[in-house]
């Protein structure tokens, strides 16, 4: 159904959101109300034509939301009285059909919530809590590891939140954390004559050719450049000890 | 020799054992014309002992392994990405560090190729400090310009330093073009970028905000004018600070109209392009043109994860732990022919040369020694 050919007027509901924004350059067009002569409230109908004055109410005090929807409501049976032929269809009734979502996997998932687990006839482990995450968490959990992944990247990038003295920072050697391989930690360095992981490794850059004082292992700089350059990474097989 | 061997400068025994060691294993591969040929070389061999250069090897393996006898030879330096010297000295070291190996080349080269990329960040003092160190090469300096000295003030001080940043010249039957190959269309007025920032954008590397490098259409159109003037079989030699063909598109190691510069080459006979920027062993053939990365001074960049040409034999990967390791500085000797054969003077390790016939034959002969730790 198209609802804008048909002949009978339809009334949408906030229909002053969908003007277009240009008009709001100039003064918007604005419905003429009549005073009233004691003083007291008028309120006018989004068709220009329909008004009611609120008797014993001034214009500008303090009305209940009881009173409210009586005004409404009397409104809009003076409006349904001019229009008898009027269908009113509610704003939402236009929406687009929202797009089917993917059914990704029938049944319960680690993201099934324990009632759907129940409802379900699958023969699964259920009455746990732990788990019950939805699609909408793991977007806020992704949102969280990116904030950390694209911290890691700043500092990574920036000398001086390195705290380096030379003006170098690690991009300057490893263009999108390349040849940083942290797949291979912990691995025996020969150059450090012991076992070390790869924060060791990131700490030796920033006290080497960054020239930097080395992190402490729970500072959030080196959390964070741990969390970017494993997501450099991502999909590469662990080989600790790997040379 | 696949004995490990120590990192950081070689003491005299070290070197001493090491040449020993690789005459003994030589003789030992030999044919009875390759007997004659040696025989002949390890005179010329003898006589180089005497002389100081920075690998005594080196000068041996540039004349000997060569079928014919280079006409002559010109050095380079590049990629010293200079700051100034109270902040950073480790770059100003390895610069004088590659400034000393020119200048103990004995012959001397008829010219040094700085290749681009003097200064970090396109600041006058940088550039001025590298004018100042570039003027203690005894050989004539050809300069090119790389992006970090273009972009803080659109090449500006540079220019007033060293001169117009295309230029060609000939020198001993060959034509020689400077291309300025690291143009990029606009993407800081719209972004309301100052120069500092615009700059500071294009010194990084895996910045995705930066446009492609390209010689542009101007650069292009010299460049067409200037060749139109040289018989097609004059060898030529093109200086490019990017690597005139499409490596990698998210470092730019890549020219964006790369394809239209081959095409303007393409008549020629013999053609070999010398780029720096990409600071690594690199090589490679399309068509008639033969490229060369060149090393720099002030670190080494990883193999990208793709795109790297076939052609290619990867240097060793750097120990992180030597500050000049996987730099370094290099000579082309150039043939009668106008063939050129590349020779990466790698600090603190074995020279390697890349000879053209190498790639003339699609990898099958005068194949360069292979890495023992390529790029994870």
């Amino acid at each position: 159904m198209k609802p804008w050919m048909t002949t009978t007027p339809v009334w949408v509901l906030g229909l002053g959101l969908l003007l277009p924004r240009v008009l709001q350059a100039d003064e918007l067009p604005k419905h003429q109300v009549p005073a009233s002569q004691d003083g007291d409230l008028v309120v006018g109908m989004c068709d220009g034509e329909t008004f009611l004055e609120v008797e014993g109410v001034k214009d500008g005090s303090a009305i209940s939301r009881q009173q409210g929807q009586q005004i409404s409501d009397a409104l809009m049976k003076e409006w349904k009285k001019k229009n008898p032929e009027a269908r009113w269809e509610a704003a939402v009734a236009q929406a687009p059909t929202p797009p089917k979502q993917p059914v990704v996997q029938q049944g319960p998932t680690a993201g099934s919530s324990p009632d759907q687990v129940a409802k379900s006839k699958a023969n699964v482990q259920s009455g746990h809590t732990y788990g019950a995450f939805s699609a909408r968490d793991e977007k806020l959990w992704k949102a969280s590891l990116d904030a950390m992944v694209t911290e890691g990247h700043a500092v990574f990038h920036d000398a001086a939140k390195l705290g380096g003295t030379v003006a170098i920072s690690c991009d300057m050697c490893h263009p999108d954390a390349s040849n940083t391989h942290p797949e291979t930690y912990p691995k025996f360095q020969v150059q450090l004559g012991r076992v070390a992981m790869l924060r060791d490794m990131i700490n030796w850059c920033i006290e080497n050719p960054v020239r930097g004082k080395p992190l402490a292992e729970e500072d959030p700089r080196m959390k964070a450049m741990e969390a970017y350059i494993h997501a450099q990474r991502a999909g590469k097989a662990l080989e600790p000890g790997k040379h | 020799m696949d004995q490990p061997k120590r990192r950081g400068p070689k003491s005299i025994e070290t070197r001493h054992y090491q040449e020993r060691e690789a005459f003994f294993d030589s003789l030992k591969r030999l044919d009875r014309r390759n007997f004659m040929k040696l025989a002949t070389l390890s005179a010329g061999a003898a006589a180089a002992r005497g002389l100081t250069t920075p690998v005594s090897y080196q000068l041996v393996n540039l004349v000997t392994g060569a079928n014919e006898k280079p006409a002559f030879s010109f050095a380079y330096i590049s990629d010293t990405h200079l700051y100034e010297k109270k902040l950073n000295d480790r770059f100003v070291r390895a610069i004088l560090r590659a400034v000393d190996d020119v200048n103990r080349l004995d012959p001397q080269p008829d010219f040094v190729l700085f290749g681009g990329d003097l200064a970090q960040l396109g600041k006058k003092e940088e550039l001025k400090l590298g004018q100042q160190i570039l003027k203690t090469i005894k050989a004539p300096v050809r300069m090119m310009v790389g992006e970090h000295d273009w972009f803080l003030d659109m090449g500006q001080y540079w220019r007033e330093l060293f001169g117009p940043e295309q230029y060609s010249f000939d020198h001993k039957g060959v034509h020689f073009v400077t291309l300025m190959s690291v143009q990029e269309k606009d993407f800081w007025t719209a972004r309301g970028m100052t120069s500092e920032e615009r700059m500071q954008t294009v010194a990084g590397l895996d910045n995705g905000v930066q446009s492609r490098f390209e010689v542009g259409e101007a650069g292009r159109k010299w460049l067409a004018a200037d060749l139109a003037k040289v018989d097609k079989k004059t060898p030529l030699v093109v200086f490019s600070h990017s690597p005139l063909y499409k490596y990698y598109r998210p470092w730019n190691f890549w020219t964006d109209d790369a394809d239209q510069v081959q095409a303007l080459l393409r008549p020629f006979q013999k053609v070999t392009v010398i780029h720096g920027h990409t600071h690594q062993m690199l090589s490679n053939q399309i068509g008639n043109i033969q490229f060369h990365g060149l090393l720099s001074t002030a670190w080494p960049w990883p193999y990208a994860p793709e795109g790297l040409p076939a052609l290619t034999v990867q240097m060793n990967r750097a120990d992180p732990f030597s500050a000049f390791d996987g730099c370094g500085d290099g000579r082309m000797a150039v043939m009668a022919a106008g063939a050129v054969d590349k020779l990466y003077n790698l600090w603190d390790r074995d020279p390697v040369t890349i000879r053209s016939s190498y790639l003339t034959s699609g990898g099958k002969s005068d194949v360069p020694p292979a890495p023992r730790l390529p790029t994870y």
